[in-house]
């Protein structure tokens, strides 16, 4: 009992071939697609790069182009297969080619399944990395002097400032840093020198924030030093007080930022995905019907085309008898009738006739 | 003496149609183009309005969106008129049209000129517009409470952030006006009374800057505060100082980004002006040397082309006689209906005399 069988006539499978043609040049572009909207998404992590710590997340970008380049040369090879399968004298060149390339083109829509949920899943080392990158880029933020680091200070300002955030969590991470370097620090003064040893390990910690963490949408100058302190700034009450300073952690921001995008593209691969999957139909039932005329005959007849000839449990059955016989190929099986070239000894008493007797040696005496 | 003079056989003519259709039809693209630049324009003057006075800036962009539609509506009928051309008998349709449009053309192609020469030359306007207007956003930062000017703080937060700039000329304006609202000055502070009091207008100047003038380049965290104190604060040398602030004015960092999109805008409608000239050219040549075939009579004749019959003088003073005599039409001389009583009338009588003797 074949699984979805359909019929063909002559022009039904020409018909088929020529839209598949054109189905599979489409495909060509959305593997192209898929593979600028990888090297977007590559661009865009390495940009900030500096504010990730070093974790696997360049595996999604990397299976979004080669999935975009292994599209792109599937989909040319299948135009030109089904250009040629109007013809039945054309088919006959690809007729050994085309149920290895199906099998080949259904594995690989798989891997593009796993791409686009690859993109949905993400989430968690993605904002390991961040949690990470960011703490370390705010601890290196005073070390302008450092070669490797001077840049740190910039791109912290310049993240903060374009995503409108501050901090990893919030602006409080600021606190609990030492984001004014040493020799900025005037140790003449007694209120520096205090503040240094009443520290632990000797960090000046204070309840200030960089510039760059200041809201633009305040109705006040803002208020970057002794944040937390009500009676330094008139009229002001930190606890209430929410437009001073951006509100939202850097990582949040970020994290939301790359889910977005990163669900924009998984959308994008799944629709690629149902899309491959309907061409791979298309091509699965011209192959068979285009056997099934060639096995008939006439190539102007009618011919049946299906997915798979016998049911599902059929073909299971049938492909794990393939895999198993490939299997013992190479076993001496000597338990039944096995190689008839191999001379085995049998232990088995031979019949020699009613009286079993063993026929005479005969020797030359003369 | 034609100016220009060129000899078209049937083929050329044919294929100076063709290509001019063609032309023509590209001609539509730029056009298009030019209406998309005078869009853009105005898209990027819109986006900082707020810091530009009321002086007609507005201008350049209108001009070109215009132009740019009139370029593609004008080329359409040439790109028509054109593809008619081809053939002798299709031409006489146009052949009345024809003259005026190229007129026109002409006349519109100076107007697409003088497009190309505005984007040139707003740059003086432009800058006293944001002189004035930037002194005002600056004054106003303060009131974010005043409906109206309310949203003149976040604007001049993200222009000076956006541009890397600080103020009108420079940081120092922020020294000159109160920038701090008075909402937020504790009145109860001696040295806050103090430093109102010493001011003559009674405003609150102090030599501090708002943190979007902050320089997101510098190595050490941000001074805004006492800037003209070189002593209160560590190793505030000359370096740091240069590399704190925006060094550059606000002023200055828009002219430059609003003359570099018009110089941009500028040269490529000089370049389609020169393209629609060419294109006017070949029509003017297409017009005159079907017209001389017309007048030849065989439609397979080679024909003379030219941009001008005669010489430019003798148009000019041609032009100049039919300006007069069009001015002349209503003033009452030689008007042959009027009886003007003359002293050849008495010759008429002895004339119907002599008749009267032959008849009886």
């Amino acid at each position: 009992m074949a699984v979805l069988r359909v019929k063909f006539t002559k022009t039904k499978r020409d018909k088929l071939a020529q839209v598949l043609w054109i189905l599979n040049w489409i495909s060509v572009v959305t593997g192209a697609i898929l593979f600028s909207l990888g090297l977007f998404l590559k661009v865009e992590i390495n940009k900030r790069g500096e504010l990730m710590a070093e974790r696997d997340i360049q595996y999604v970008p990397n299976m979004l182009i080669a999935v975009g380049l292994i599209a792109c040369a599937i989909n040319f090879l299948g135009g030109k297969i089904c250009y040629d399968c109007v013809d039945t004298t054309k088919f006959l060149r690809w007729k050994l080619i085309m149920l290895p390339y199906i099998i080949c083109t259904f594995f690989f829509t798989f891997c593009v399944l796993v791409g686009a949920l690859m993109c949905y899943s993400m989430h968690g080392e993605l904002e390991e990395s961040l949690n990470l990158g960011l703490t370390e880029a705010m601890r290196f933020y005073k070390d302008t002097d450092t070669p490797g680091r001077c840049f740190l200070k910039r791109t912290v300002d310049l993240l903060q400032i374009h995503f409108q955030c501050c901090g990893n969590n919030g602006y409080r991470d600021w606190f609990q840093i030492q984001w004014i370097s040493n020799r900025y620090l005037d140790m003449s003064q007694k209120e520096v020198v205090d503040r240094l040893r009443s520290n632990v390990e000797g960090k000046y910690l204070m309840d200030g924030v960089p510039f760059s963490c200041c809201n633009t949408n305040s109705p006040r100058p803002c208020i970057q030093q002794q944040i937390t302190n009500n009676s330094a700034h008139f009229s002001y009450e930190h606890q209430t007080e929410e437009l001073n300073l951006w509100m939202k952690g850097c990582r949040q921001a970020l994290l939301e930022y790359y889910i977005h995008m990163m669900q924009s593209i998984g959308l994008a691969v799944l629709i690629t995905w149902l899309f491959e999957l309907s061409v791979l139909t298309g091509v699965r039932y011209l192959q068979t019907s285009l056997e099934n005329v060639l096995r008939q005959g006439d190539p102007n007849s009618e011919s049946d085309g299906w997915l798979l000839e016998n049911s599902f449990m059929e073909t299971a059955r049938i492909n794990l008898n393939i895999i198993k016989s490939l299997g013992k190929n190479n076993q001496i099986d000597t338990s039944n009738n096995g190689d008839p070239n191999i001379n085995v000894p049998s232990t088995s008493k031979a019949h020699y006739g009613p009286d079993n007797v063993p026929p005479k040696q005969i020797t030359e005496d003369i | 003496m034609a100016v220009g003079r060129v000899t078209f056989s049937k083929a050329e003519r044919e294929k100076l149609a063709e290509v001019l259709w063609l032309l023509n039809w590209i001609s539509v693209v730029t056009g298009v183009i030019l209406f998309s630049l005078g869009l853009f324009l105005k898209v990027e003057i819109q986006k900082w309005a707020e810091v530009m006075s009321e002086y007609g800036t507005f201008y350049v962009p209108h001009m070109l969106i215009t132009t740019g539609l009139a370029a593609c509506c004008i080329n359409y009928l040439g790109g028509q008129i054109c593809l008619d051309c081809a053939d002798t008998n299709k031409f006489l349709r146009w052949k009345l049209v024809m003259m005026p449009y190229i007129i026109c053309t002409f006349f519109f192609t100076s107007c697409v000129l003088a497009g190309a020469l505005m984007c040139y030359s707003i740059r003086s306007q432009l800058e006293e517009s944001l002189f004035l207007g930037l002194r005002n956003a600056m004054r106003y930062y303060k009131d974010t409470d005043t409906p109206g000017r309310c949203y003149l703080k976040r604007t001049v937060d993200m222009l000076q952030i956006q541009f890397q700039c600080c103020g009108n000329t420079g940081y120092r304006d922020w020294f000159q006006i109160q920038w701090i609202s008075s909402r937020y000055l504790d009145m109860t502070n001696s040295a806050v009374v103090d430093r109102l009091r010493s001011n003559v207008e009674g405003k609150y100047l102090m030599d501090g800057v708002p943190f979007s003038c902050c320089s997101t380049f510098s190595p050490r965290p941000c001074i805004q505060q006492h800037l003209n104190n070189r002593t209160a604060r560590l190793h505030y040398d000359q370096e740091s100082q240069q590399q704190n602030l925006w060094r550059r004015g606000c002023r200055q960092a828009l002219l430059d980004h609003y003359t570099g999109i018009m110089e941009s805008i500028g040269l490529t409608v000089l370049l389609i002006w020169l393209f629609e000239l060419l294109v006017l050219t070949g029509v003017r040549y297409l017009q005159t040397a079907m017209e001389n075939v017309l007048l030849l009579g065989d439609p397979d004749l080679e024909s003379y082309g030219w941009i001008l019959e005669n010489s430019l003088a003798e148009m000019a003073r041609s032009n100049f006689n039919i300006i007069k005599n069009l001015g002349k039409c209503y003033q009452v001389d030689d008007d042959p209906n009027i009886n003007v009583p003359t002293a050849a009338a008495e010759h008429e009588v002895p004339s119907q005399a002599t008749r009267i003797q032959c008849s009886s």
